[in-house]
């Protein structure tokens, strides 16, 4: 597959350095490592700090997600692999404004061990208190019963957003953390992928799938979903989605949601408002209310094709991290 | 026998040439399994250590000081969750021989006993779960059991490493229970785990190494 990169030894560290040069406003790397990069702006003295991470390869995810109403700081990771404990410890030090700091990311065990390893010594070494609320919310990944085993996908926005809001009106760690795993708990995903991603590494494509073909339930590194068939509709695949997060979560007529129709790379914005147009009418239908709606590429795969849906849930708290303001360089809300 | 921090060193080395070799085959299998990397990430975290090995590890003479220094390097270098895997096992083997400049056949079993046994503790994996824990403990297990017996290294290391292999082969026929295959369920069975078959590799890398190393003696 085609890319325009230099070296695939160092795209990560060259997308880095673009990125902390395009933005000065808003971030800054820390000298200590170049992977920890954090709000360029201060933040608060008593204000717990969000420190969000992951692999590589999901932008927007997670760097984008870097700014005022979201997350302090961020530690990132090679193509679709965990950071490692260092430069998620240097931005734990960094953020930490003697309110402890929440460590969000998704649940893949490679993540679950850096954070945990970095949470240990941030404690250890450092006195820093460390909360932490893990995104499962692919409904795809495990069947309910196994809910624990699920993985973070798209939905790592809205946990991101709802604690990010939480910790700027002033909520202690606890609350934060509180929120968090809300967020998480009232928070469902499932995706469809159309076409692989290739590591610019080894240049192959992550899975195999035929031109006329779609996997359900894809998940955001190419694992396999729970089934592969021939391409269907827009409105089938929404129906199919957001049924299977419904049969998951209970959500009744007068509820409150917030929708992200997510695209994966390469899945062009006709094709993602195609998809919420379906998932809109299907929820107007059931009576559900959509309280705020996002629609593009929130957390993508590479170049990968297809897209997730995602439901949250609101209460009234929700409602209100929901519609706080934020501005970072990769999502503006006002 | 003996095994000095040089001979330490060497055999890292050897680790770094053989993952440069088995990369795309390691890549390959993951492909089947996750996202294909696999071959990649070890490669990146070897790189690392090879840099280690040629600079500030050149002329360090303390086995245990250089276990530390690949694992800490390797885990710095990849995160990923091989990362803290073999960082542990590193750092575990580097316990069981501090301060030590020669390893000896006691010194051995107790370094690689640790270091799978850490692993092991690391990942709270099971053998079954389609890992790299089918290949290490087994091997661990062996390996305790024949020393045990003989209170000689090399011998009860390669008995070990005939376990490993079996175990390896063994993540054929089963389902991934553990890590980002394990949402494959059925559809697991039949690929080899990648995981399982680069531990393997560094296992086996060591006993022709070792076995070379006698020879030339």
């Amino acid at each position: 597959m085609k890319k325009l990169i230099n070296d695939p030894r160092y795209v990560v560290e060259e997308m880095v350095e673009g990125y902390v040069k395009a933005h000065p406003n808003h971030i800054k790397q820390l000298p200590e490592n170049d992977r920890a990069l954090v709000t360029a702006r201060e933040t608060r003295e008593g204000k717990v700090g969000v420190l969000i991470g992951g692999g590589s390869g999901h932008e927007p995810g997670f760097m984008g997600y870097v700014g005022d109403g979201m997350a302090d700081g961020v530690a990132v990771g090679n193509i679709f692999a965990s950071p490692s404990p260092d430069p998620i410890l240097e931005v734990t030090k960094a953020i930490d404004k003697g309110a402890g700091v929440v460590y969000l990311y998704g649940n893949y065990a490679g993540d679950v061990m850096n954070f945990g390893m970095a949470a240990e010594m941030a404690d250890l070494e450092e006195d820093i208190q460390v909360g932490t609320a893990l995104a499962s919310d692919d409904v795809a990944s495990a069947p309910k019963e196994e809910k624990e085993k699920r993985r973070g996908i798209a939905g790592e926005f809205f946990i991101y957003k709802a604690a990010g809001a939480a910790a700027d009106f002033g909520y202690n760690l606890d609350d934060v953390v509180r929120v968090a795993k809300k967020a998480n708990e009232n928070t469902r995903s499932m995706g469809v992928g159309l076409s692989p991603c290739s590591l610019p590494q080894t240049g192959e494509p992550s899975f195999e799938i035929g031109d006329d073909e779609m996997e359900i339930g894809l998940g955001h590194h190419g694992e396999p979903g729970i089934e592969k068939g021939p391409i269907e509709s827009a409105d089938k695949v929404a129906d199919r989605l957001v049924h299977d997060i419904l049969a998951d979560i209970e959500i009744n007529s007068g509820d409150k949601v917030a929708v992200l129709v997510n695209g994966l790379g390469s899945t062009p914005r006709m094709e993602l408002y195609i998809v919420y147009r379906r998932v809109e009418q299907i929820l107007r239908e059931k009576g559900i209310e959509i309280y705020r709606s996002y629609v593009g590429d929130y957390i993508t795969s590479l170049e990968m094709g297809g897209c997730s849906v995602t439901l949250m849930k609101l209460d009234e708290e929700l409602e209100r991290a929901i519609d706080h303001p934020v501005d970072c360089p990769m999502f503006v809300q006002k | 026998m003996n095994l000095t921090a040089k001979q330490l060193k060497d055999y890292f080395k050897e680790i770094v040439e053989m993952i440069e070799k088995e990369k795309d085959y390691l890549c390959e299998l993951d492909r089947k399994l996750g996202d294909g990397d696999h071959g990649v990430t070890m490669s990146i975290g070897w790189q690392a250590v090879n840099e280690k090995l040629n600079n500030e590890l050149a002329e360090e003479q303390d086995c245990a000081k250089i276990s530390l220094t690949v694992g800490k390097t390797f885990l710095s270098a990849v995160g990923s969750s091989v990362g803290p895997l073999y960082a542990t096992g590193f750092m575990r083997g580097a316990k069981a021989v501090k301060g030590k400049t020669e390893m000896n056949d006691n010194d051995l079993a107790e370094y690689w006993i640790a270091f799978a046994k850490g692993i092991k503790e690391r990942g709270q994996a099971e053998v079954g779960d389609k890992t790299m824990i089918d290949t290490l403990e087994p091997f661990f297990i062996s390996l305790e059991k024949q020393f045990a017996e003989s209170n000689e290294f090399l011998p009860a290391f390669t008995t070990a490493v005939e376990e490993a292999k079996k175990g390896m082969e063994s993540t054929k026929d089963i389902v991934s229970k553990k890590g980002r295959s394990s949402r494959l369920g059925e559809r697991s069975i039949g690929a080899q785990d990648p995981g399982a078959t680069s531990a393997y590799l560094i296992l086996s890398t060591f006993l022709n190494f070792v076995k070379g190393q006698v020879e030339v003696r």
